[in-house]
């Protein structure tokens, strides 16, 4: 709830500032400064939905005449559906490829991924980045080569395309080193916790955004997944969410990202879980 | 009042227009999906496609023989477990049963069609992959979901199986027993076998209902890529694979999707064919 209501106590006080230059509008329509209407489409992460979705209630606050419309579907269907102009505003949570060109990128916050186990797992509380990538690829199968138990290890990870386990791959497996196909897969955040949480000799990663009791996030060469030690680089698995526009944004689409990118929007990215990056 | 001759018109070219348009919607089907899927083999070798056991879209290998195993697998699976469980209850229901148990489980068994499959899949997380996870693996298994789909296709089976038992004329039931055949022997070779073309139908539509679950086989079959080689092992139906990466699809991806969905087309024709085949012989036999 905390977030939710400190978005209404922003809006109200930015609201409160501008409710002159507003009075002034409704006096005299010859005014140029320019109110806001219209819909904006966004589509994209689902990494970043529960962000988008809160931070357009929070604009729509500050302009009732302007629907922010949030939609999901993944990070390749956002720089699918911005390149193609369906949307306004596409959303990635990973760094572009070599082949996704021709758009401009708004780094709106930063995602860490967290290596989680059950909470029953009390013997292993810290890996080094190459544990996790021979545990990812295959090549340690026990507990007992990272000084847990002696039981096999579950591997958990996302499916294929999805942006949390492209930028996993790309921060942790690196060039041709690959998931191990016996992995079971699960196609969200939150289907792949339900599944951890489940099992206690699993080990999976997530956004830093769906961590709770239910998982023990463990700590990567001696780091703990903390939004603090994401923020100040030391935890090494961190990446990039961006929205993303073709050509120049309107009017609208602008006021909408430069709101998002504003200190005081920062600070209810910061409560949601997601690193802030002013 | 409008002449006789009018209205048996409307009525038959009514029909025939209705008719004609499913047969249009099924082909725009088939065109679509084919359309889709063949940009594929522009860039993918369709024998490599159908026979590659490898399936990773970042490295562009598009295999799927994992998947038709294992779409067929818990097909296969499930209707070994199904099939006895369904007709034997449609006996049940049809013959042996007195009435007021008939009135009670009748219901419950069209109840249980109703339940959406994501149900299924919830009570698949909750209560059977648990319980199989303590046999070994992580429980999102083969075994998991042939159980789930063997529950999902009972319905199916029992209802459609139940209504042709009782579609067979009172008076052969009658003549058997007045030749002195006890209720089983009257029911094993006289009723079934003169029920055997709705009894087939229950176990091909039961088949159809398998082959094209998705989402609760997504939820407890563990969606790895690889050929299981135990029944605790995870794997992957065709239908699970279009729809756990469709959403993050773009390009020959996409393609290699919707050519997923022209083979699993392609599957369901085939053991529909089958299955047609098998009771049309049957028949002539009898």
């Amino acid at each position: 709830m905390l977030p939710v209501t400190a978005v209404m106590l922003l809006a109200l006080g930015v609201a409160g500032c501008s409710n002159d230059d507003e009075a002034d509008n409704n006096d005299d329509n010859n005014d140029n400064t320019p109110t806001l209407s219209g819909t904006i489409n966004e589509a994209g992460s689902t990494t970043v939905q529960p962000l988008a979705e809160k931070l357009a209630a929070a604009f729509k606050v500050l302009y009732p005449n302007v629907n922010v419309v949030i939609g999901g579907g993944g990070s390749s269907v956002g720089v699918k559906s911005a390149t193609d102009g369906t949307v306004e505003i596409g959303a990635v949570s990973r760094e572009l490829k070599d082949t996704e060109t021709g758009l401009t990128k708004y780094l709106l916050a930063k995602d860490g991924i967290a290596i989680v186990v059950h909470p029953d797992n009390t013997a292993v509380a810290n890996l080094t980045v190459d544990q996790v990538r021979d545990i990812f690829s295959g090549v340690i199968t026990n507990w007992s080569q990272v000084g847990g138990p002696d039981k096999a290890i579950h591997v958990m990870a996302r499916e294929e395309g999805s942006g949390t386990r492209t930028a996993f791959e790309e921060l942790v497996m690196g060039e041709d080193v690959r998931i191990v196909a016996n992995a079971v897969l699960q196609n969200s955040n939150g289907a792949l916790k339900t599944a951890l949480a489940g099992d206690k000799d699993a080990i999976g990663f997530i956004s830093f955004g769906y961590i709770d009791s239910s998982v023990k996030a463990l700590s990567i060469n001696g780091i703990a997944a903390t939004s603090e030690n994401g923020k100040n680089g030391t935890y090494p698995i961190i990446r990039p969410l961006y929205f993303l526009t073709k050509g120049t944004p309107s009017e609208l689409v602008q006021a909408f990202l430069d709101y998002c990118m504003s200190d005081a929007v920062q600070q209810i990215i910061t409560e949601e879980g997601y690193l802030s990056v002013n | 009042m409008l002449p006789r001759y009018f209205t048996d018109k409307l009525a038959k070219y009514g029909v025939l227009i209705t008719a004609l348009v499913s047969i249009l919607v099924l082909l725009a089907i088939a065109v679509f999906i084919i359309q889709g899927g063949l940009p594929l083999f522009s860039a993918v070798n369709p024998f490599d496609f159908l026979f590659g056991q490898s399936w990773s879209p970042t490295y562009d290998e598009y295999g799927i023989l994992s998947m038709i195993v294992g779409s067929l697998l818990v097909t296969l699976g499930s209707m070994v477990i199904a099939v006895p469980l369904g007709i034997a209850c449609a006996i049940l229901l049809a013959e042996v049963a007195p009435q007021r148990v008939r009135n009670l489980l009748r219901p419950a068994v069209e109840l249980l069609v109703g339940i959406p499959s994501v149900v299924y899949g919830l009570v698949g997380i909750m209560v059977i992959v648990p319980a199989i996870r303590n046999l070994g693996g992580t429980g999102y298994s083969v075994l998991a979901a042939v159980l789930v789909l063997s529950i999902m296709v009972l319905p199916t089976i029992i209802s459609i199986s139940e209504d042709s038992l009782r579609a067979v004329p009172r008076t052969y039931r009658d003549g058997s027993l007045a030749l002195g055949a006890s209720q089983w022997q009257t029911i094993w070779h006289m009723l079934l076998p003169a029920a055997r073309s709705g009894v087939g139908a229950s176990i091909v539509l039961g088949m159809g209902r398998a082959i094209g679950e998705t989402m609760a086989m997504i939820m407890v079959i563990g969606n790895a890529v690889i050929i299981p080689t135990s029944p605790l092992d995870p794997a992957r139906t065709l239908t699970g694979n279009i729809a756990v990466e469709i959403n993050y699809a773009a390009g020959l991806h996409e393609n290699a999707l919707f050519a997923t969905g022209l083979v699993l087309l392609i599957l369901i024709l085939i053991l529909n064919s089958l299955a047609t085949l098998a009771l049309k012989r049957g028949e002539q036999h009898a």
